[in-house]
């Protein structure tokens, strides 16, 4: 094996492929749209050189304020959701409903494999106010509260598109927690047990820190999923009311392809990028010092 | 010696990978911006918006009778896209250089002056006297397009409308309410139906236009039929407190809830629906409405109970009543790549035909000449055409002036004007950074 892996040739052969098709579709388009943040113009116009304009209006537009402020806003509420309401899932599975537990896995893991399209068209259905009164605002009226128009203001819309993406993706951080329970020694926890540990000092003492590495792969996961949140906000809101729940990604999209101005368009996605590139750095930095422990 | 050929022979794989590359680039490159259309098409293909039945409709008519020489000779294939994604579509397809034979102009006029710019719109006025049938348009529908167009003819005017406002003409029977002629009549009309639990007015927020239709209607009454072209001239601007007024009065009706529950949810056939079902007294649209009111099956109020009135004045103001906003509804461009004899016979079949079979079939007016005798659907419809025939001075509407950025901006925020989370102010500031931010 060391001499396969020693042979240049081979190492070359092996990786090559993938490094070829990894290059093409990712690293030459990321270089690309480098280049084009120092452009203006569109495919129909063509592109003129445009300098640091795009960088400078970066700073100054208040719709990209807006924006990151609402990723942000979004990707810990989210994430926070995600992996709280998945960690309560697996402890549920592991030590409540124990072999009982797979029927109840299949169905919260369910809305997982939905196309977020139906579950954004499911979410709209569910919380709408006209042209019909839908299921919640029914119950709603049903204990004598009036109908809320929910995705009339920003507030009510962003806790709507909070709950469709915790609900449509804790039963993934769930499944992926409970490996992580099931890993721990059944013998550690006997012996746990019989020094008196139980209950909430058990999860507290003994399986909150022998399943934080896991905790903290999914953590990993879901703060990247929702910094990228693109297609449930599209699905479910497109952006509005106004611009209210519109995230880099969207106003990205919409700068680019709606306003036909790929070269600011890409100058927001490189900001993305760049808030991407750090939030994992950070990350893993914590994850680092913490897996040692751990 | 060993680390010299190693070496040498790093640099000589890191050549081949770097050329190897390269060559993969050029060659998807290549492949890229071959998609043109140097082959003459074999499909007139039609790209539409789902919202826009009538065109369609109309088109498949013409291509079983009228024009079926032409049909046989390039097949009519239409393709829809919902109406809010398709400036979208279109930027993407033009980037590709594969847009199809003939295709509705994007939202914004800016976005296909743009295409026009790039020699991907057919020059129309060229290409119809050379056909000989450039005296099938009505002038004053060419005027329109010239307005929108920056002089030039780069739409057919698949539909010509004027807009202003349907009511219900038994409810405002029923109710005692006159047909109003001023914004304070109106306003007073719409208290009158909601107290008697009457939505007065239906309009889809989720569209957005409708409502910011209201606006320019105001902006035209009390400031004259070029207070939004001075605002694309940077002599005015949306924030002025005369501008921010007209948002002021749309925003009030929504705060007295005269556009019903959750208008931002509304979509345009749950707004015309609305009207036409009775639900509610009034719609501003534009005349192509008249397809849905002459359709029994959508208008269960019937057409003989749909009266027409132009948007009410505005005490004061130095607009006039009969300026109505008028516009080519779903304008229609064709392509200049692929623009040739087969394209050409269709051209000139639609316009000698179009005009009478979207007439006859569904009550819609268009640009085009009606070559045969028609008699209206409706009464309504009757004094639709009237108007347009005896019209003087049109107007455009609220977006016509505007980049593609200010018109989604100006749209996907008039909900939120209107249901009271976006303020006046903030609307038209919103709005007039779109338009600066160039």
């Amino acid at each position: 094996m060391h001499r396969v892996l020693g042979d240049r040739k081979a190492v070359l052969i092996l990786l090559g492929p993938a490094l070829l098709v990894y290059s093409l579709i990712m690293l030459v388009p990321m270089v690309w749209s480098l280049g084009y943040s120092f452009t203006k113009g569109n495919t129909i116009q063509g592109f003129t050189g445009n300098g640091l304009g795009n960088f400078h209006r970066l700073f100054t537009d208040p719709a990209v304020r807006e924006a990151l402020w609402f990723t942000a806003k979004y990707a810990v509420v989210v994430t926070l959701g995600q992996v709280v309401a998945g960690y309560l899932l697996a402890l549920l599975y592991v030590f409540f409903l124990k072999k009982a537990s797979a029927l109840v896995r299949t169905l919260v893991f369910f809305p997982v494999v939905l196309p977020t399209v139906a579950v954004g068209l499911l979410f709209q259905k569910f919380f709408q106010v006209a042209p019909q009164t839908g299921p919640v605002n029914s119950l709603l009226n049903a204990v004598g509260i009036g109908s809320i128009d929910w995705f009339g203001s920003a507030g009510h819309a962003f806790w709507v598109l909070i709950i469709m993406d915790i609900w449509r993706s804790m039963g993934f951080y769930a499944v992926l927690l409970f490996a992580g329970l099931v890993d721990i020694p059944e013998e550690v926890l006997e012996s746990a047990r019989l020094d008196g540990a139980s209950g909430l000092r058990l999860v507290r003492h003994i399986v909150l820190p022998m399943s934080f590495p896991v905790l903290l792969s999914s953590l990993i996961f879901s703060i990247n999923g929702t910094l990228k949140a693109f297609d449930s906000i599209v699905a479910l809101t497109n952006g509005g009311p106004g611009n209210a729940t519109t995230p880099l990604t969207l106003y990205m999209f919409q700068t680019s392809f709606t306003y036909g101005d790929y070269g600011y368009g890409s100058t927001i996605a490189l900001l993305l990028t760049v808030v991407c590139l750090l939030v994992t750095l950070v990350v893993f930095r914590v994850s680092r010092r913490d897996l040692t422990k751990g | 010696m060993i680390t010299d050929s190693s070496a040498a022979r790093r640099a000589r794989l890191a050549g081949m990978t770097a050329s190897a590359a390269a060559m993969v680039v050029l060659v998807s490159a290549c492949g890229g911006t071959g998609g043109g259309s140097a082959s003459p098409a074999k499909n007139f293909s039609y790209l539409s918006v789902t919202e826009n039945t009538t065109v369609k409709t109309a088109l498949t008519t013409l291509s079983k009778g009228a024009c079926k020489t032409a049909q046989d000779a390039q097949p009519l294939k239409v393709e829809t896209v919902p109406q809010a994604s398709l400036d979208q579509k279109l930027q993407l397809l033009a980037g590709q250089n594969a847009l199809p034979v003939q295709f509705a102009a994007g939202n914004a006029p800016a976005l296909t002056q743009q295409l026009a710019g790039s020699g991907q719109v057919a020059d129309l006025e060229k290409e119809l006297k050379k056909l000989g049938v450039y005296d099938q348009l009505e002038p004053a529908a060419v005027s329109t397009i010239k307005a929108l167009y920056g002089g030039k003819l780069d739409v057919l005017p698949y539909e010509y409308n004027i807009e202003g406002i349907f009511y219900n003409k038994k409810v405002f029977a029923a109710n005692g309410i006159a047909v109003p002629g001023t914004w304070a009549e109106l306003t007073s009309a719409a208290a009158k139906l909601k107290a008697k639990g009457i939505q007065p007015f239906s309009a889809s927020g989720q569209q957005g236009w409708p409502l910011t239709r209201l606006i320019s209607g105001y902006l035209y009454r009390s400031l004259g039929p070029d207070a939004l072209k001075d605002v694309a001239d940077g002599k005015a601007k949306l924030t002025d407190p005369k501008y921010v007024k007209a948002a002021a009065e749309v925003a009030a009706l929504g705060k007295k809830g005269y556009f019903g529950k959750g208008v931002g949810s509304i979509d345009y056939d749950t707004a015309m629906n609305q009207f036409l079902s009775g639900k509610a007294a009034m719609l501003y649209m534009g005349s192509w409405a008249l397809a849905n009111i002459a359709d029994p099956k959508q208008d269960t109020v019937g057409a003989a109970n749909v009266g027409f009135m132009p948007f009410p004045a505005v005490t004061g103001g130095t607009g006039s009543i009969d300026q109505y906003p008028s516009n080519v509804g779903l304008g229609i461009a064709l392509g200049a790549k692929s623009f040739d004899k087969n394209t050409g016979d269709w051209v000139s079949c639609i316009t000698k035909n179009y005009g009478s079979t979207a007439l006859k079939d569904q009550g819609a007016i268009s640009g085009f000449k009606v070559n045969a005798d028609v008699k209206d659907a409706s009464e309504v419809a009757g004094q639709v055409r009237q108007t347009i025939s005896s019209s003087k001075q049109n107007v455009l509407w609220f977006e016509a002036l505007f980049s593609t950025k200010a018109t989604t901006v100006s749209q996907t925020n008039a909900a939120g004007l209107v249901n009271g989370s976006l303020s006046p102010e903030k609307f038209m500031q919103t709005v007039q950074d779109a338009l600066s931010s160039k």
